[in-house]
């Protein structure tokens, strides 16, 4: 056996194994929604991601084994118009060319009241880390579980908007970022 | 002397003013490149937009509830019936002009909210395309305006100084009679 094939089922083995003792839930993507709401000279606008990854492992009877991360594709943001798309990835804003993704993993995720729950974890937006919390609500209709929920953020943590756009005047700072996840268990084998 | 209420003639002026600042505030503020003053000074032209409409929509209702003084005998008919048109359609476009740029912003997904305070509907969804068109028409119509107005104030001073009668002065009270 030479060492391509053996590097080959050392690597099949390595993705193998962690569907083995993790079900991950299966998420409708084209259900979900990564949104935010930003709001300009006191107005909200609203805006959305096209392009995000979720993988999701949610039991609600045990709420603290759960796993979830987000990966949002920067690139595919949608900022209301074609010129603030433009605008919002240039280097003051997110920085699309440098940092072309965001990531939330919830690291901790409790049970708040009924069907309410709260995940925490490290938020990574432009190169900057902060652990936030995301207050969520599930809504189980059928197979389909509807996870729904949004994280606060102030921009300037993650320096989104440097220079003369660093005024809360024109762009507040708080920033609602939002999802709603739609998943199902997977098939049964 | 004749002449049009003193509210009607505040009204006339102030509205008069106030539309030749937002005209020029908005054709200087279209072409910036986006920067915090531009989305101040779009915002300060919607909150000044919504402002001239009120005024606007005062105006209207004074204009309707105190007939203005009449126009010179020495008027042709076709005269007359033509500052009537022309006197008509400002007071159209006065109403035509913001309510376009109101649908405009509502098109475009931006919310109107007056001086930051008061959200105003939006009469219309979020329509990319249809904000194409009626910024086409919020430009035309303001166009169309000024080559109005020019006439407006032609007519004014054709009145005052060949004609001689009180057509200006009866709007423009501390102008001398001629």
């Amino acid at each position: 056996m030479n060492l391509t094939v053996l590097r080959t089922f050392a690597l099949a083995a390595a993705l193998a194994a962690p569907a083995l003792h993790a079900a991950p839930l299966a998420v409708d993507v084209a259900r979900s929604e990564v949104s935010f709401v930003s709001t300009q000279m006191g107005v909200p606008v609203p805006g959305k991601f096209r392009k995000f990854t979720v993988v999701l492992d949610f039991d609600a009877k045990k709420p603290e084994a759960a796993k979830a991360s987000l990966e949002i594709d920067i690139g595919s943001i949608d900022a209301g118009s074609p010129d603030a798309d433009g605008e919002v990835i240039r280097k003051p804003w997110l920085n699309a060319a440098q940092f072309p993704k965001a990531t939330f993993t919830a690291t901790a995720v409790k049970a708040l009241s009924g069907n309410r729950f709260e995940a925490t974890g490290p938020l990574t937006i432009k190169g900057r880390t902060k652990t936030v919390s995301a207050p969520f609500t599930l809504k189980t209709q059928g197979a389909a579980q509807t996870f729904e929920g949004a994280i606060q953020i102030n921009r300037s943590d993650f320096g989104i908007g440097d220079g003369p756009w660093n005024d809360p005047e024109t762009v507040a700072f708080e920033v609602q970022i939002r999802f709603r996840i739609v998943a199902q268990a997977p098939a049964a084998k | 002397m004749k002449r049009y209420t003193h509210i009607a003639i505040l009204l006339h002026w102030l509205i008069a003013l106030a539309i030749f600042a937002n005209l020029a505030l908005g054709l200087y503020m279209a072409d910036l490149a986006i920067s915090p003053t531009k989305l101040r000074l779009y915002s300060y032209h919607k909150w000044a937009g919504l402002s001239i409409f009120t005024f606007v929509i005062l105006r209207i209702v004074w204009r309707f509830t105190h007939r203005p003084p009449a126009l010179p005998r020495h008027m042709p008919s076709w005269e007359k019936w033509g500052a009537t048109i022309s006197h008509a359609t400002l007071y159209g476009l006065t109403l035509a002009v913001p309510v376009t740029g109101w649908l405009f912003s509502s098109a475009k997904g931006f919310k109107t909210v007056w001086f930051g305070v008061l959200p105003v509907p939006d009469l219309i969804a979020k329509d990319l395309a249809l904000a194409d068109i009626l910024k086409t028409w919020h430009e035309g119509l303001n166009y169309f305006m000024v080559v109005l107005v020019v006439l407006h104030v032609a007519a004014a001073l054709k009145h005052h100084l060949r004609d001689r009668d009180d057509v200006l002065t009866r709007m423009a009270p501390w102008i001398r009679h001629p």
